[in-house]
């Protein structure tokens, strides 16, 4: 046990594990916006919810070190992986052999943590430190303002990249795959990825739409 | 066929190199494309220069020497070939072709395009093996194993240590290589006595010797002229992750 995480495979082992975890939360976070379009009491209620229940507030917590470990790892990881090819083809055609997601999964990461910064900005730091009296209002408002809109579904674009190669990603790094399993998670990891990023994409939509015509 | 080579030259490992033309006139398509570099290195011989330095030795796909990174792809543009077994049919009358060697922190360059790959020797020495008693040979079915785990071996087996997995992988990763030697012994009776301990020595030296980490591009098995496959990649995360577990 003792240099399992000090090895590269534990190191990946580690990406794998906050990934899924990240996997996750996403679809928790899906399930509750999508009540945004359906209902203003039932997003306020699930928004009040998450903001005082103690189970959820220790789960802010693990999130926050789940996304901070995922952070540190990818990059300890690309920075070593970088140093292993100190001289660069002046000819490489990668492209051939593999998809843009796949070689660019730290640009990716690092465009989903600028997101994430607006992201946290714009909604959870207002309602943890600001009088907010409706999360519902403060949602939607954000939303009708086409730049917002925009960075969310630029957002939602680089997340959808980023999970569809992730997916199946982090089960070859623990070990459940194979070649039968192979295929039908990189099926599943794109279903999920559309799931996500179209589904997330939904909801600005639904509200700037009617504000741009 | 006319063509013109870009091809790398550096003196020796501490030399800085760099690209150099080459118009080559009179090329058949039917050469492979190491005897079109021997027909270069005639020219240059003859002309007084020095010739191209450059890996080979079986010239039949088996030995795994001939290490080239051509137009941007290990081995050339074709799937599941060697350099020494690609041919310049496969390329047009007047093409310019740049010919790089092996670019990783592990593979050092020795001259030209020559790379020094004894970083896979000693990853193979740290756990690579079956130790046996040597004695009389015994009976070939006293230790059964499946067919299908027979054929699985044989075709983790059929890797041929060419580092063109590592070439071609955006980190320089060694695990397809590393892989295929540690699912082929696991899956035979004689092999999964030290399996644990080969996966966890085996790995433990990759990492020393500087080979990135895996990124699942999944780009080794595409440019692999063996086709091992990336599921082997999957089963030697299973077998390290399983001996660390259980220390
Ligand atoms: C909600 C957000 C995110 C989710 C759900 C997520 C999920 C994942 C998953 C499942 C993997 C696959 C792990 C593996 O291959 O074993 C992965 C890989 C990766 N992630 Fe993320 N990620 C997120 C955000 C980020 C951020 C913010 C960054 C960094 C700046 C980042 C950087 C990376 C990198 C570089 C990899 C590839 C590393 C490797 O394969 O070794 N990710 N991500
Ligand atoms: S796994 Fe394939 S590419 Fe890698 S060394 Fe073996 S034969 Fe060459
Ligand atoms: S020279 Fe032996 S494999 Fe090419």
């Amino acid at each position: 046990m003792s240099n399992l995480f000090s090895s590269s495979i534990g190191k990946k082992l580690i990406m794998s594990v906050t990934g899924l975890f990240l996997v996750l939360f996403l679809l928790l976070h899906l399930s509750i916006n999508l009540l945004l379009i359906f209902s203003e009491e039932a997003f306020n209620e699930a928004s009040h919810f998450m903001a005082t229940n103690p189970v959820i507030y220790v789960m802010q917590y693990i999130l926050a070190a789940g996304f901070i470990i995922h952070i540190t790892w990818a990059s300890m990881l690309t920075l070593q992986n970088r140093a292993a090819r100190p001289v660069k083809y002046s000819n490489n055609d990668p492209a051939e052999n593999s998809t843009w997601s796949s070689r660019n999964m730290y640009v990716l990461g690092s465009l989903i943590l600028i997101f994430l910064f607006i992201h946290i900005f714009n909604f959870f730091y207002k309602i943890k430190f600001s009088e907010v009296e409706n999360d519902y209002e403060l949602v939607t408002g954000t939303f009708r303002i086409w730049y917002f809109s925009l960075i969310y579904i630029l957002g939602f674009v680089f997340l959808g990249l980023h999970l569809n190669h992730a997916f199946h990603s982090a089960f070859q790094t623990i070990g459940w795959s194979n070649k039968i399993w192979m295929k039908r998670l990189k099926i599943i990891g794109t279903i999920y990825a559309i799931v996500i990023s179209i589904g997330f994409a939904i909801i600005p939509l639904f509200f700037l739409i009617p504000e741009l015509f | 066929m006319n063509i013109t080579l870009k091809i790398w030259r550096q003196k020796n490992a501490k030399a800085k190199g760099q690209f150099v033309e080459y118009p080559l006139s009179d090329v058949s398509p039917e050469m492979s494309f190491l005897e079109m570099l021997d027909a270069l290195n005639n020219k240059l011989v003859k002309e007084g220069t020095d010739p191209v330095a450059f890996d080979n030795d079986c010239r039949e796909g088996i030995c795994g020497m001939c290490s080239l990174y051509i137009n941007g792809r290990a081995h050339g543009q074709e799937t599941r070939t060697t350099t020494c077994e690609l041919h310049m049919r496969v390329f047009k009358d007047g093409e310019t072709i740049s010919i790089e060697p092996w670019r990783s922190k592990a593979f050092p360059v020795v001259k030209d395009l020559i790379v020094d790959r004894n970083a896979f020797d000693k990853i193979i020495q740290a756990g690579g093996f079956i130790s046996v008693n040597t004695g009389s040979a015994s009976d070939s079915n006293s230790i059964p194993v499946s067919k299908a785990k027979a054929d699985d071996a044989f075709d983790s087996a059929s890797c041929i240590g060419c580092g063109a997995c590592v070439a071609t992988c955006k980190n320089s990763s060694a695990m397809l290589f590393v892989s295929a030697k540690v699912s082929q012994l696991a899956n035979f009776p004689q092999g999964q006595v030290e399996a644990a301990k080969r996966a966890k020595n085996m790995v433990a030296k990759m990492d020393e010797l500087g080979f990135g980490n895996c990124t699942n591009t999944g780009a080794c098995e595409v440019e692999c002229p063996k086709g091992i496959s990336i599921k082997n990649i999957a089963k030697l995360n299973r077998e390290y992750l399983s001996a660390k577990l259980s220390d």
